[in-house]
């Protein structure tokens, strides 16, 4: 009975965190589009962090284009009756909305296991109490260094590493599970190790160690962030180091730079495949970062259409879906339903269309040429962050740079 | 804070952590224990047990409830039983009830 468990993260040829694989398995991706298990919902783009990778589009959505707090409990009954079992709360900074209490209060009253995803600057321990007791299942944090003077700048916010620290400790106390969200580039790499021990030390469940995807803010950033090949192959030694001496105490999710990747990500699980977004305004989105494909005209929850509706039925989320949208060389490629064609938003971002192959695959006319630039850009030590905010971003100051 | 690194034995009082729940997915029509970023689905025997894993029952208890709905050896039951439940614990699914509730 060793079998009992039809598991995503490790059952046969399904990927990580493809749990929609496992209970579609008698059923071809072909046949059916089937209400993605987990939905994440961002509910702001507001935030007192300004990381220069935020995967926000750049485009922010401000305060008053934010859904308002009834259509959000509206939005989350909906999921709810569709079969959506688990929503993401996550922005921007989530908790900068004053209704966040009442809204996973709202979650869990229509049976939806809520995540909270945040850089936890702004909670105090009543406030995540009060979370807590409202349902909330489990908190995934984000550290952008294991000390703070990296931390701090990297995320443009004094103390922010403090608070964060602290904040890890109260969630852990509350008795919820906590996941390290390490977001990793050039210029925190070293710290690596230090932020596995970190994430031992503060008795987290999981880590995910994310090299930086750049599209939107990131790609700005891109010449300050790019890692080193070097950084990269040393990088991977030490999470594989680190999987396997802390199996059974912390589980280590590690997401490639995929510049350097010989193979494409296989992007949200493929297009309009297993995932949606909601985004503060409304709109249902195939990707948080679809929006930096312009020509794309995406649904709102705010529309007269079901999200039911949207998802299955939307030109946005059926012009990339499947394979059958594929030009040369992924239409005759044997990957082709392994990849699903890379990603969409980095296609555009590098080549000016979304219906090409993501300049990631080898296989790519342009891989050679990024991979290239990549090294270029990594080795040129331009280390100044262009940092995020609603005035579309501020350079860092002489004075910052360098801290 | 709960142990999360239970072994399992005749006298545990298991039960599902506050992060991990058992639930009937009307849509899909299949038992899910949903947890943090997965979603995973039991067979109908784990189904069975994981309902009795309340942290009031001793897995001796729920032993022997399953051997007389299953009119099978009290041995063979509990070796599989112990099996199962020390597999998720092991996968963070299980916890122990506190000596103390307030």
């Amino acid at each position: 009975m060793s079998d009992i468990l039809a598991d995503g993260k490790t059952a046969g040829t399904a990927a990580p965190s493809d749990g929609l694989a496992v209970l579609e398995q008698n059923r071809s991706t072909a046949e059916t589009f089937g209400i993605p298990l987990a939905v994440l919902a961002e509910l702001t783009h507001r935030c007192p962090l300004q990381c220069p990778y935020c995967s926000n589009p750049v485009e922010l959505d401000r305060a008053g284009a934010e859904l308002t707090t009834e259509e959000w409990k509206k939005v989350l009954s909906e999921l709810a009756e569709i079969g959506v079992l688990q929503i993401h709360f996550s922005g921007g900074e989530p908790t900068a909305r004053k209704d966040l209490v009442e809204l996973v209060q709202h979650a869990t009253d229509v049976g939806l296991y809520s995540n909270l995803i945040t850089s936890a600057v702004l909670l105090t321990k009543e406030k995540l109490s009060a979370l807590a007791d409202a349902g909330l299942c489990h908190v995934q944090i984000s550290f952008q260094g294991n000390e703070p003077v990296v931390a701090d700048r990297v995320a443009g916010l004094k103390n922010s590493h403090e608070k964060k620290l602290e904040a890890a400790k109260w969630t852990r106390e509350l008795d919820m599970p906590l996941t390290v969200n390490a977001v990793m580039h050039r210029q925190n790499l070293h710290q690596l190790s230090d932020i596995i021990q970190m994430a031992v030390d503060l008795d987290a469940d999981r880590l995910e160690v994310a090299n930086v995807q750049y599209y939107g803010w990131a790609l700005k950033n891109r010449a300050a962030l790019m890692p080193t090949l070097e950084q990269i192959e040393e990088t991977s030694r030490i999470v594989e180091e680190a999987a396997t001496r802390l199996k059974g105490i912390l589980a280590i999710d590690y997401v490639v730079p995929d510049y350097y990747a010989l193979r494409p990500k296989k992007c949200m699980g493929g297009w309009g495949r297993q995932f949606f977004n909601i985004s503060p305004a409304g709109k249902v989105l195939p990707c948080h970062a679809a929006e930096s494909i312009t020509g794309l005209e995406f649904e709102s929850v705010r529309s007269n259409h079901s999200i039911a509706w949207i998802w299955q039925n939307s030109e946005a989320f059926n012009r990339y879906r499947g394979t059958g949208w594929m030009p040369e060389p992924c239409k005759s490629c044997e990957f082709r339903e392994v990849d699903f064609g890379g990603c969409r938003c980095q296609a555009f971002a590098l080549t000016g269309d979304a219906g090409n192959t993501d300049p990631a695959c080898t296989l790519s006319p342009m891989h050679e040429q990024i991979f290239k630039q990549a090294e270029r850009e990594a080795a040129a030590h331009q280390d100044r962050f262009l940092y995020r905010n609603f005035a579309g971003g501020t350079l860092e100051t002489e004075g910052e740079h360098g801290a | 804070m709960a142990s999360r690194n239970i072994s399992v034995s005749e006298e545990s009082r298991p039960k599902l952590p506050r992060h991990a729940k058992l639930k009937f997915d009307e849509t899909r029509q299949v038992w899910v224990i949903l947890a943090p970023e997965r979603v995973l689905a039991p067979d109908e025997i784990a189904v069975e047990v994981l309902q009795l894993c309340d942290g009031v029952r001793s897995v001796g208890d729920i032993i022997d409830q399953l051997t007389i709905k299953y009119t099978a050896p009290r041995e063979a039951i509990g070796t599989d039983v112990i099996a199962m439940l020390q597999d998720l614990a092991d996968k963070g699914f299980l916890t122990e009830a506190r000596e103390k509730t307030s």
